[in-house]
């Protein structure tokens, strides 16, 4: 897998993360449990491969080799997607979607508000811009959390299940590489170690607001999702998500 | 002959070199942006909502600033075409549109004017200003834009787009969009 420099790898692991998780969302759409509960799903899945627009455009200008944000969307293989493993993972139950999309809002959340004050000038204009929606997404998925994990005898086991199913993925979030030691050095992305345990803090507190049991830190184990390494579910989204692309190349509206 | 024509071309002037615009001329983009609709929200202009963000005149041409209203809204294209083609049509050569994100559009930029014509239209203008509270705190009070009751409640979080979020009114019975504050 190619690599670019630290900063383009950063994009690519943002933009990729919101792009995977916007097609998992949309991948209700005519299947949701309640119409309003399906708008929202879909409202949610926009924000998200808006916010991937704009930083696979980005990323785009600065790897400069002739590709746009629709190019590194639709155009590359898996194993050059460095989106988290957590985003892949299959929708589930709307427990299993509603664990990984907080899991997905809290880490968005806290990685955003501190990209806010980024030493990159285009990174905090478009971090600024995703949170103001991200910020609604974690209400959102926060309230979900507890209505389920502190609804029925039914929606609570399903929501322990849910956690059991993805929490192993959550290792991931706060690996920091000596690529990102580099942007936090230089200001531009935030410490690894503060943004964990921001995150644990909030993923803490809704968790025993749900009534639901907060697992130990997850262990690391081999796949690793920013160097191309995914489960095996990612091969399958692409291949739908790219269909288009790949069977007319340069299809537009 | 309106003031925006030819503006911009090299038919402008006898020699045929461009000329810069001035004061005036900017005015009267304005007004022409002023009749540019919103495609989801006709009832509003894009001024109105708060989305062209700054019009000036730069090496000939005239510069238009638009900011998103959100990442994912799917008519941020079709608006910047329409602003483009009012602008052409208003005799403006090759109007300049750039997309700027920072700082993020805010409810609290839709003009009084606007917040009035979407009540007419049906939907509920945002209260309040936007804050980190309006965003994490309680659903705000809404006010029916059909009777005008406060007796309201949230249906969905979300709406028939990014921008709103779908209400009911208790009294009248009336479901309705609300816009929300962020």
């Amino acid at each position: 897998m190619t690599k670019y420099d630290e900063l383009t790898e950063f994009l690519l692991l943002l933009g990729d993360s919101a792009m995977v998780q916007g097609q998992r969302l949309c991948e209700w759409c005519g299947r949701a449990p309640a119409v309003e509960e399906e708008m929202a799903l879909m409202n949610v899945g926009l924000d998200l491969v808006g916010q991937a627009r704009n930083w696979l455009e980005y990323a785009a200008e600065r790897i400069n080799d002739g590709r746009d944000a629709d190019m590194l969307a639709f155009r590359r293989d898996e194993r050059a997607y460095r989106n988290l493993l957590l985003v892949e993972q299959p929708n589930g139950d709307f427990a299993v979607t509603m664990v990984k999309q907080f899991l997905y809002d809290a880490w968005q959340y806290h990685l955003l508000e501190a990209l806010t004050e980024s030493a990159d000038e285009q990174v905090a204009a478009i971090a600024k811009k995703s949170l103001k929606e991200v910020t609604y997404h974690l209400r959102r998925s926060s309230e979900w959390m507890e209505r389920l994990g502190d609804g029925t005898e039914e929606s609570h086991a399903r929501m322990e299940a849910a956690i059991d199913t993805v929490w192993r993925f959550t290792f991931e979030l706060h690996r920091c590489d000596a690529g990102m030691q580099a942007l936090a050095a230089a200001g531009v992305i935030p410490q690894a170690d503060e943004l964990a345990q921001r995150w644990q803090t909030t993923v803490a507190d809704v968790l025993e607001k749900s009534t639901l049991t907060m697992p130990e830190a997850a262990r690391s184990f081999y796949l690793n999702g920013r160097d191309g390494m995914h489960s095996e579910h990612l091969g399958i989204l692409l291949a739908e998500m790219q269909f288009l692309q790949r069977a007319y190349p340069d299809a537009s509206w | 002959m309106r003031a925006g024509d030819l503006i911009g071309t090299d038919r402008s002037s006898a020699s045929g070199q461009r000329r810069e615009g001035t004061a005036a001329d900017i005015d009267y983009a304005w007004q022409v942006l002023a009749d540019v609709p919103d495609p989801e929200v006709p009832a509003v202009s894009v001024v109105e909502l708060g989305i062209v963000r700054e019009v000036s005149w730069q090496d000939g041409h005239l510069h238009v600033l638009v900011t998103p209203t959100y990442s994912g809204c799917p008519a941020t294209e079709f608006i910047e075409q329409l602003i483009r083609e009012a602008l052409e049509d208003a005799g403006f050569a090759e109007p300049q549109l750039q997309q700027k994100l920072d700082p993020a559009w805010t409810t609290d930029w839709i003009t009084d004017a606007g917040r009035e014509k979407l009540r007419a239209f049906g939907i509920a203008p945002p209260v309040g200003s936007s804050s980190k509270r309006s965003l994490l705190g309680e659903a705000p009070q809404v006010q029916c834009p059909h009777c005008g009751s406060e007796h309201t409640e949230q249906i969905s979080e979300f709406g028939s787009t990014a921008c709103k979020a779908l209400y009911r009114c208790r009294d009248c019975l009336e479901p309705f969009d609300y816009f929300k504050c962020i």
